[in-house]
């Protein structure tokens, strides 16, 4: 493969509009960028700056209005909503800012969750989940429930559970916004590695020491990209 | 494998909020045993029913001399003659010679002349006038299921012997004897001497009539000393040789008759009663009785399963934030709903299984003086339509769930 390869995701003049009460809000207004296979992204932007709308439609949460979004070279825009149910199911892995663990369920239970619905057998979908929990160094809290586990613990679950089904991209929403320091540093470190090891991570952040931690920061503004930097080279992704 | 994950999901579910999904399943558990408690008393009154009705005599069909096409209701010869049919002579001696005669009544058991007389009794200054007293033969008491409780009945001896003995109901020995033993004693009938050679066992009450406020002697005697030999019968009670084969006995006592009547025009002058139609025609009306209590008892069913419906769009919302998670990592509309349907379902059949457990509990104690009869059909039928109230009132939540969009669900609070 080489730098001029398509990119992985591949965001096309988006405009996205939603109402909110009887106001009409033009969350993103002609939004163009790609992301390339193994690149580690930040989007920052103040809150309104349409990040998390870019977000939805980068994990096929939503649909843009107008112009086109390129999943791995599919166009999302007229697909189905079970189709796009598969599309999140075996090519994004999320990651949010309240974890998002199903209450009352095993931290193994809630990795598997996503191989229970690709339809993975039993069997296989354990072992996956236990490798992705060792991933994430908790191969010693596969049966605590995500009451009895501590916030970054929480993330790290999630962030297994994003990992289980091999994406195409990891995508994570404010993944620090609800940890101490400490947690914040384990999180992050775990996105680190997975990147060296060559997954495309896009983490969404307003804090400047967490985009520090990638190789591209983009900032938007007013549904509008106004700042693409690269901070460092973009290395081959291992295939 | 995602049928075990819906499962899992939705055991989960029932028991993380255990108190409500009790309180929910009581609803369904509630319709179910009253469907089949209330069936069971409509089945045990109806068995009640019918062994009453068995005690007067399954096989009995009862000849009356009856009215003809014409005249007004008579008894015996005194009808009245109008138009060109004046022959009438009611039932008599020769009738029952006639349905004796094997050939006419193959199905036949016995046929039992009977007269009724209105005389007073007295034994010793006491005085009573039974409601019934029968003049008749041996094979009486057989056909309606009349049975000795002490001594014994009239032969057929005694009916060719002209015997003055009498057979007493328990009303009759009540009223005549007190407690005194009557076996033995000599009772004035109308002035006329009897012995009494034999106490009836208690039948009970039949609708307006008391079985057991009944006296009964040979029909020779009878008429002989009370009501006169003019050969005129009340009834004659024929006894057939089964239940199965009580309408053949009608066909053929109506053949034999119409024949000894001379009747051509097919206007018969008797009336042949049919014990067995009675039995099945209410049996037809218990049966009314038992569908009217079940459907009343369906009807708390459905309010069950609108509970369950209730409780399952209160999950649903509670859990919307988790369906949005579900959404986010790929699940699609069919997971969603089969997760809420089998919470649904499962609901419902378990509060339906403890229904049946307690229907079948409650059935073992007496209702309203009614002993409860568990039809299966109604336990099997009651179980099955709990589960279908889980599937149909489970659809509506489960479809909302799946409507969700995912990213309003994930921000739902």
């Amino acid at each position: 493969m080489t730098t001029g390869r398509r990119p992985l995701l591949a965001v096309l003049k988006v405009t996205k509009s939603y109402a909110m009460g009887t106001q009409v809000v033009h969350a993103l207004r002609g939004v163009t960028l790609g992301v390339a296979a193994g690149d580690y992204v930040a989007i920052m932007g103040a809150s309104g700056s349409g990040k998390s709308t870019l977000m939805h439609i980068l994990g096929c949460l939503d649909v843009p209005d107008r112009g086109r979004y390129l999943l791995d070279g599919v166009d999302v825009r007229y697909l189905e909503d079970d189709e796009l149910a598969e599309i999140r199911n075996r090519k994004i892995g999320f990651v949010f800012q309240s974890f998002n663990l199903i209450p009352r369920t095993s931290a193994a239970q809630n990795v598997e969750l996503p191989l229970v619905y690709a339809g993975v057998k039993r069997r296989n979908r354990r072992l996956r989940a236990l490798e992705a929990l060792a991933r994430v160094g908790l191969a010693n809290r596969v049966h605590h429930l995500p009451s009895e586990l501590s916030g970054g613990q929480q993330q790290r679950v999630a962030i297994a559970r994003a990992l289980v089904s091999d994406p195409t991209v990891l995508l994570a929403d404010e993944p620090t916004g609800n940890l101490d320091s400490r947690s914040t540093t384990e999180v992050l470190e775990v996105f680190d590695d997975l990147n060296r090891e060559g997954r495309t991570v896009v983490l969404i952040t307003h804090e400047r020491d967490v985009a520090d931690h990638a190789r591209r920061v983009i900032v938007l503004r007013d549904g509008r990209v106004v700042q693409d930097e690269r901070r460092r080279p973009l290395v081959e992704a291992v295939a | 494998m995602i049928a075990v994950e819906s499962l899992r999901i939705a055991v989960q579910g029932i028991l993380s909020n255990r108190l409500r999904s009790l309180l929910t399943m009581l609803g369904v558990t509630i319709g179910v045993a009253s469907v089949i408690i209330l069936v069971a008393v409509g089945n045990g009154s109806s068995a009640a029913v019918q062994s009453q009705l068995e005690a007067l005599g399954t096989n009995v069909l009862t000849v009356f001399a009856a009215r003809g096409g014409f005249g007004p209701f008579g008894r015996g010869g005194g009808r009245s003659t109008v138009g060109t049919q004046s022959r009438s002579s009611g039932l008599t001696m020769k009738d029952v010679t006639a349905l004796q005669k094997r050939q006419n009544g193959p199905d036949l058991k016995s046929v039992n002349p009977v007269v009724n007389a209105q005389p007073t009794v007295t034994y010793q200054g006491a005085t009573y006038q039974p409601g019934q007293f029968v003049g008749t033969t041996a094979g009486y008491f057989e056909a309606e299921n009349f049975h000795v409780a002490s001594g014994r009945l009239f032969t057929q001896a005694d009916v060719a012997n002209h015997s003055p003995v009498v057979v007493l109901g328990q009303t009759v020995v009540q009223n005549l004897f007190g407690t005194a033993d009557p076996l033995g004693e000599t009772i004035a009938v109308n002035g006329v001497q009897f012995q009494v050679i034999g106490v009836l066992a208690t039948k009970g009450n039949q609708g307006l009539q008391n079985q057991d406020d009944v006296a009964s002697a040979p029909i020779t005697i009878v008429q002989a000393s009370l009501t006169g030999v003019s050969g005129t019968l009340n009834q004659i009670v024929v006894e057939a040789k089964s239940r199965k084969v009580t309408s053949l006995a009608e066909q053929e006592i109506t053949t034999t008759l119409l024949s000894t009547h001379k009747i051509t025009n097919g206007e018969p002058d008797f009336q042949v009663l049919n014990q067995a139609s009675f039995i099945s025609a209410s049996n037809a009306s218990q049966h009314t009785f038992t569908v009217l209590l079940g459907a009343v008892a369906a009807i708390s069913l459905l309010v069950g399963g609108i509970g369950v419906m209730n409780i399952m769009l209160v999950t649903v919302t509670e859990r919307t934030r988790e369906i949005g998670i579900r959404k986010a990592i790929g699940a699609r509309r069919a997971h969603i709903i089969g997760q809420f349907m089998t919470e649904a379902v499962l609901l419902s059949m378990i509060g339906g299984l403890i229904g049946v457990g307690a229907g079948i509990a409650g059935s073992r104690f007496e209702i309203i003086g009614i002993q409860p009869v568990v039809a299966t059909y109604s336990v099997v039928l009651a179980f099955c339509v709990s589960a279908a109230v889980g599937l149909l009132f489970g659809i509506y939540p489960a479809g909302r769930a799946a409507a969700l969009r995912p990213i309003e669900a994930l921000r739902y609070e």
